[in-house]
């Protein structure tokens, strides 16, 4: 928005107010669908939060829908306590937070050499690449648990954040490499010409143009690592490494967890991630913005 | 003369090449190698522990006669409209209306208020998401069946999960759920590099909305179309967790998909080998349709302009 106030800024803003003027009642009609749309969107996150809240006796007397009567923090402790919730969560943030990071990081090298580099045979190299994050996971994950036996890697969280830095990186690539390839090669040209080497042209020329591509996939990544669950699940038997997802998987598969302490369990493994994502929404969309502008 | 630029130009490109070397180690190490011990599995008859016993095609041959996974072929082909195209169509309706009418006539603030809202399933973790819809879709006491008694519709409650009449529907439900928002949140930022100016002249020039968006809005983000089309159909491909969270292939099957197909071989009947072929058709299928993607991208806009 500030952005906007500079340069051409004046013309934009009273065309903005004729817009809003101009809104008719079919605008209205179309806001009020748009809206109850994201009400339907919202209405699972509204009744795990309802019954989180709820004490057991409440959930099997009033059903799922009641209001809770008083505030129950019965679920959510007794789930706390019985996965020590802190270290799974210690886990997931470190496992995401890691992966994320590294796979942006890969995804630039990647995409510079593919996208700016243009090396032959590079959509087959793309392809191949790909197969990363298109394999089902299935057909990778008997021989990565042999692999990482043999190497001493099995149930640590470094072979965790390999697998997904390699496997998340694989769209980086792709999204980041189609991006470049549109770069401007007269920015490019001249700064070869006046003597910078490719890494300075990486640091300096196309890292600060692609930043609110890379803000966006650094997010996705996190929220993606964050979910993922078959492999995590293989990989991480011992508690003290299980992520979130796991750690709720395997209550569930155990079938021990009563309505409300399920609904507890679900509040504090999607409260992260909603948290994460509220903060980064600004990012994401000020990313986005910046991006437009040039 | 050329001939001297174009090698000038080659060396130029080599120069990329060691920015390439990890991204390749590293995918030969985790994806590789992995996978190829996979293929080698597919051609074995092996229980998982001891040695496996060469087989040759005989897990292949077995799934051309077998009804259980082609029936999960055909689940897949709905699963790829519930999770690629049906919310690829919304996510395009949805980005238009509020980067067109919501953002000009109503603001910003409200266009990213509705979009964090229908962006919120994506961040769920899915087995999250299979939790909550497990009790929302709950024969006793859930509360689909309890908001259709409220409204008098009680004899639409169901056991929608356990039926196998709408055990599938139900899943595919819930994944159109959990999907639009990706395909929202990157054209909503492909549509900030479209110019204002175009929609302002379309508009003066007195085209409807539908022409606005068949003419200004679609032929301008056609990338981001592509890009999220073929990735999402692969995520579809693929299903795993919402099967395995929501009903575990059941009822009788009714809702089995090839990866989750594949992965009942391995761990319950322990059928290794048999499961190595099925993820590998199950690749085949995914590489061709991405090759056959990125031909079409690399070929389309650029074929008009």
């Amino acid at each position: 928005m500030t952005a906007t106030l500079t340069g051409t800024g004046a013309r934009p803003r009273r065309e903005r107010r004729d817009a809003r003027r101009r809104r008719g009642p079919s605008a209205y009609l179309v806001l009020v669908l748009l809206f109850a749309l994201a009400g339907v969107m919202l209405i699972p996150f509204a009744v795990v939060v309802l019954n989180a809240l709820k004490t057991p006796e409440e959930y099997s007397a009033n059903g799922p829908l009641a209001l809770p009567e008083g505030f129950s923090l019965e679920g959510v402790t007794a789930f706390w306590e019985r996965t020590d919730f802190g270290q799974v969560l210690f886990n997931s943030a470190l496992i995401s937070g890691s992966v994320a990071v590294l796979a942006v990081l890969l995804s630039v090298l990647n995409a510079y050499a593919l996208g700016i580099g243009r090396i032959k045979g590079r959509m087959w190299v793309l392809v191949v690449l790909l197969l990363a994050n298109t394999l089902p996971q299935e057909a990778l994950v008997y021989p990565l648990y042999y692999l990482a036996k043999q190497v001493g890697l099995y149930d640590t969280r470094l072979a965790v954040v390999i697998v997904f830095t390699v496997i998340q990186s694989a769209f980086g690539t792709y999204l980041l490499a189609s991006v470049l390839s549109a770069f401007p090669r007269p920015l490019l040209e001249a700064a070869r010409i006046d003597g910078a080497s490719r890494w300075q042209v990486l640091r300096h020329v196309v890292v600060p143009v692609v930043r609110p591509t890379m803000a966006v996939l650094l997010v996705f990544f996190f929220v993606w690592t964050w979910n993922e669950f078959l492999i995590p699940l293989v990989f991480l038997v011992s508690n003290d490494n299980q992520t979130v997802s796991v750690a709720l998987g395997v209550l569930q598969g155990q079938r021990l967890m009563d309505a409300t302490m399920s609904s507890a369990a679900s509040l504090l493994g999607l409260l992260p991630t909603v948290l994460f994502f509220l903060v980064f929404q600004r990012t994401l969309s000020r990313g986005l913005t910046a991006g437009a502008l040039k | 003369m050329s001939g001297k630029a174009t090698r000038a130009a080659g060396r130029e490109r080599l120069g990329y090449l060691p920015y390439l070397v990890p991204g390749l180690l590293l995918f030969t190490a985790v994806i590789g190698v992995p996978f190829a011990m996979n293929v080698a599995t597919g051609f074995t008859e092996w229980d998982g522990v001891g040695t496996p016993e060469w087989a040759g095609l005989a897990n292949y041959a077995r799934l051309a006669g077998d009804g259980e996974f082609w029936a999960s072929f055909r689940h897949n082909a709905l699963v790829i409209v519930a999770m690629a195209i049906a919310p690829t169509a919304i996510g395009l309706v949805l980005a238009a209306l509020l980067t067109d009418l919501v953002d000009r006539h109503f603001g910003p603030r409200a266009a990213s208020v509705l979009r964090a809202c229908v962006y919120l399933p994506q961040v769920l973790p899915i087995v999250i998401a299979g939790v909550v819809w497990s009790w929302l879709l709950n024969p006793q006491n859930g509360a689909v069946n309890e908001v259709l008694a409220a409204v008098g519709l009680e004899s639409l409650a169901h056991d929608w999960l356990g039926d196998p009449a709408t055990a599938l529907w139900s899943v595919l439900a819930v994944m159109v759920w959990v999907q639009i928002g990706f395909p929202l949140v990157v054209f909503m930022s492909g549509l900030q590099r479209v110019d204002p100016s175009l929609y302002e002249a379309a508009e003066i020039d007195g085209a409807s909305w539908a022409r606005r968006f068949r003419h200004v809005t679609v032929p301008q983000i056609r990338p981001e179309i592509f890009v999220v089309l073929l990735w999402t159909t692969i995520a579809s491909l693929k299903v795993f967790a919402p099967i395995y969270v929501l009903t575990k292939g059941g009822p009788g099957g009714a809702t089995s998909v090839p990866a989750y197909y594949s992965y009942q071989n391995f761990f319950d009947k322990t059928d290794v080998g048999y499961g190595a072929a099925i993820t590998t058709v199950l690749t085949l299928i995914i590489v061709a349709l991405t090759v056959v993607f990125l031909r079409a991208q690399g070929q389309g806009p650029e074929g008009e302009r």
